[in-house]
């Protein structure tokens, strides 16, 4: 760049327009759906619904230590259905912000950082999110029984 | 940097001070470093309890163990600042008023440390307690 071409010049190009004139980039209405699209949008998804699930493991923690008495709340959460699902959806969101998280750390030192490997390791995210729970869900309804 | 060199900043943007407050590495490099930590502390903890905790007592047990319970505490501690951070993010990304965004942070800070505070304490009342 020349030493001519200072902020004064370059804004008073006929192409540069004041902000409120500037195209908007395309939203999510837009964009076809994609795998490594989805993945980053529920990876800011699951982070959030995990600041709730982080909120929950402290109520844990302290009705533990408020006794008996209080911990009777916590049964009754668990062993209610809607407290398995959100449970169920608690480990799954977990998981799958774990693996997408493993994604975000490989491309951070530069590894498998093409579009094909981000397309592929998508669906490794998604199908971890759906075998981790379920397995362990699993786990701990059958294992004991046999 | 001189001043015949082109910058990238707008002269709007320099009178405003607007741009990178340089403390963005900071929050990056956290956010990665709690993220291998919490790789190993969070499953751990999911199959830990799904394996050994069934009732108040299990509950009680588990906490009690000193193994079980350092590492409850290092998962709620570095978990709530992994999503301190996180939601700071959001919250920057999202909400562009100056003081919203301002009250925002602020809560967010306080409902994390809060929720520190009150982790530490359940964690020593079951070990030391009653």
């Amino acid at each position: 760049m020349s030493a001519a071409m200072t902020d004064t010049a370059r804004d008073s190009r006929p192409d540069v327009r004041p902000p409120e004139m500037r195209p908007l980039s395309p939203h999510l209405q837009i964009w076809r759906w994609h795998a490594t699209m989805a993945a980053s949008i529920l990876h800011r998804a699951t982070g959030v619904a995990l600041y709730g699930a982080a909120a929950l493991l402290v109520v844990w923690l302290v009705l533990v230590a408020s006794g008996p008495s209080a911990y009777a709340l916590a049964d009754a959460i668990f062993d209610h259905w809607f407290g398995q699902l959100c449970l169920y959806g608690v480990v799954a969101a977990i998981a799958y912000h774990a693996a997408n998280g493993v994604r975000h750390l490989l491309w951070d030192v530069g590894a498998h950082l093409n579009p094909k490997h981000a397309e592929v390791s998508a669906w490794f995210a998604f199908l971890i999110a759906i075998a981790a729970p379920t397995a362990l869900f699993a786990y701990f309804f059958f294992a004991e029984r046999l | 940097m001189k001043p015949s060199q082109a910058s990238m900043r707008s002269s709007l943007g320099r009178v405003r001070g607007a741009g990178a407050a340089r403390a963005g590495s900071h929050h990056f490099i956290a956010t990665r470093v709690t993220s291998v930590a919490l790789l190993v502390l969070a499953p751990w903890f999911a199959i830990a309890a799904a394996l050994q905790v069934r009732s108040y007592s299990d509950a009680f047990e588990f906490l009690r163990q000193p193994l079980n319970a350092v590492a409850v505490t290092l998962l709620a501690l570095v978990g709530l600042y992994h999503m301190m951070l996180g939601m700071q993010e959001v919250i920057v990304d999202y909400i562009a008023k100056p003081v919203m965004r301002a009250v925002l942070l602020m809560l967010n800070l306080f409902f994390c440390v809060l929720l520190a505070a009150a982790a530490l304490w359940a964690v020593l009342q079951i070990n030391f307690g009653w």
